[in-house]
């Protein structure tokens, strides 16, 4: 290991660390604030780690994060903890596999349209199974978490999540998606088999949003569908990833904390203007920083390099 | 009748959807943006027609005509303002197509956010000829036939205008290759705002003509834009015999299942639709090999 990747992951660990030792000192609002940035890194890293190298924008999110919710209200009480998040998990990853076997072996059109209306055809089926199976739509949770547990797992998840996507950067898998970002036919040519590529880490970036809406399910206490599926998670997402830029690790991080903050103002002082507001900073977004803060500032230090 | 049902309730929805992808087919297939924010300009045109029905007591049929030339107007002003400048930025096809997508996504909210900021998240609808009419056995309402009737008539106009005039034949050349379109000296981007427009228009109409006999409220755009999606892949980029055909099927097949299985599986169906043709056969029911 370099001296410089040593000091990095010095720097790492000392900033999980902080992050962990933050229940000691905040109170409920913090507490509630700290929650809701470490599940967004969670999910703004998770969507990165596919979309960022792929270019395939996901727009399902809050499909992955709502089924991890709802395998908690239905099983919590039932199962030991660990075993929920296992079952969750795997819930999760099966309709990863499913939906990348159906429409990740062709154009990328086609996985934008189907991830856009996967939250609405996966709400719509579980209020169906609801009704007609279980007849109550509405489940309460009553899980013994407090907001300290609930935080801690979130930052160990992001820690996991950090890792597991630095690693994917190194391996063969993350230069393979590369490439096939950058033009999927030479990928081919070069003996990539890229819907393999992509389909395993779709399903590894859905494993951690399924994970993350499973830890936040005790949060609610009071889960339906409407409030599960909720489709503006996915915008968000996608937004903090795409401010901070999904082409780098600690991207996505950048854009969820300025936003998260923005996001809790606004839910607070202007409910009813929330969702204009939101367009409105996407667009500004798409439009004046396509490569997101972390790539506007590389530019500039490459820039200051040269002169 | 239960059969009769079926094809009645079928035919009437799957016309209607016909009318809203073919304005996505425009957009999509000659303009080339997909258009994510396409839904809620329809329930932008449903609230407009509530508007002037509730406030004015402007017929919406009269509505329709106020509707089209202002919705062409504003979708120009979009393309021109909004999209014309990621056209200009897009090194290839795909980088316009991830552009697109980012920026109506974004527009989607911003719609949707001034529809809630002004009507709020409430259920809106009026009443306008919801007499009962039966044909061969079966019930439907007045509304559903006149604006199935008005949806073959537009279409029609639309595919004889495509087919037989100066500009539609442009629009097709340019849906065809928008690089050889150049070469017989058409103007692509004029062109393109004007398809972009003009699907804009359509997309008006149809939620006008949506809004005679839905409830519709300010969040229900998703649904549309997918169903319009769903339906010009599976139909074909660009082909409004596609749009027809797979408007009809998916129609008969929602119509089918509401009936006979569960009305809370329509999109299930849609789904399921939709990944069978992507399976079969990816490029649509009409579609050429893509380019």
């Amino acid at each position: 290991m370099t001296q410089a990747a040593f000091a990095r992951a010095a720097a790492g660990c000392a900033a999980l660390a902080g992050a962990a030792s933050l229940p000691l000192f905040g109170d409920g609002y913090h507490m509630a604030l700290a929650i809701n940035i470490a599940n967004y890194t969670v999910l703004a890293t998770a969507w990165a780690l596919f979309s960022g190298p792929t270019r395939y924008i996901s727009l399902c999110t809050v499909a992955f994060f709502g089924i991890g919710a709802y395998t908690v209200a239905v099983l919590g009480e039932l199962m030991a903890w660990p075993l929920v998040l296992a079952v969750a998990g795997a819930i999760g990853v099966a309709l990863a596999l499913v939906v990348g076997l159906s429409t990740l072996r062709l154009s990328g059109i086609y996985f934008v349209i189907f991830s856009f209306g996967l939250a609405e055809l996966v709400r719509q089926l579980v209020t169906w199974f609801e009704v007609n199976v279980s007849r109550s739509v509405g489940r309460y949770v009553f899980l013994d978490v407090t907001q300290q547990a609930i935080y801690l797992q979130l930052v160990a998840l992001a820690a996991v999540v950090f890792l597991v996507a630095w690693a994917i950067r190194r391996s063969r898998l993350g230069l393979a998606l590369r490439i096939i970002g950058d033009d999927e036919t030479v990928a081919q040519h070069c003996g990539i088999d890229a819907a393999r590529a992509k389909l395993a880490l779709f399903a590894v970036s859905a494993l951690f949003m399924t994970l993350a809406g499973a830890i936040m399910a005790p949060r609610w206490t009071y889960i339906d569908p409407v409030i599960a599926f909720n489709p503006v998670m996915s915008f968000q997402v996608v937004i903090m990833a795409l401010l901070g830029g999904p082409g780098r690790l600690f991207g996505p991080l950048l854009g969820v904390v300025p936003l998260a903050f923005l996001f809790d103002i606004l839910s607070a002082q202007f409910p009813n203007h929330a969702t204009l507001v939101l367009g409105l900073v996407f667009m500004a977004i798409v439009y004046a920083l396509p490569d997101g803060v972390a790539g506007m500032l590389a530019r500039r230090r490459r820039a200051g390099a040269a002169s | 009748m239960l059969i009769a049902d079926v094809l009645l309730s079928g035919l009437t929805l799957g016309g209607m959807y016909a009318l809203i992808a073919m304005g996505l087919t425009l957009q999509y297939g000659v303009a080339r943006i997909m258009n994510l924010s396409y839904g809620e300009f329809l329930i932008a045109a449903c609230f407009a027609a509530y508007v002037m029905m509730t406030g004015a007591a402007i017929d919406p049929l009269l509505g329709l005509v106020l509707a089209l030339p202002a919705a062409f107007a504003v979708n120009w002003a979009v393309y021109r303002v909004l999209l014309l400048p990621l056209v200009r930025r897009a090194k290839s096809a795909g980088a316009l197509e991830v552009d697109s997508i980012l920026a109506t996504f974004g527009l989607l909210f911003v719609v949707q956010g001034i529809l809630l900021a002004i009507f709020g998240g409430a259920y809106f609808s009026y009443s306008y000829l919801s007499v009962p009419v039966t044909v061969i056995g079966s019930t439907v309402a007045a509304n559903r036939l006149l604006a199935l009737g008005f949806a073959a008539a537009i279409g029609g106009a639309l595919a004889l205008a495509l087919a037989r005039t100066r500009a539609g034949t442009a629009l097709r050349a340019l849906a065809a290759d928008p690089v050889a379109a150049q070469l017989v000296a058409i103007d692509v981007r004029a062109m393109a705002a004007f398809a972009f427009a003009l699907g804009g228009a359509l997309v008006a109409a149809a939620g006008v003509l949506v809004s005679m006999f839905l409830t519709f409220n300010a969040a229900m755009g998703v649904v549309f834009t997918m169903k319009a999606l769903i339906v010009v892949i599976m139909g074909g980029v660009g082909d409004l015999r596609g749009c027809l055909a797979a408007g009809l099927l998916l129609g008969l097949a929602e119509a089918a299942v509401a009936r006979l299985v569960d009305p809370g599986l329509t999109l299930a169906v849609t789904y399921a639709i939709f990944l069978a043709v992507l399976l079969v056969r990816p490029t649509g029911l009409f579609g050429r090999k893509a380019a």
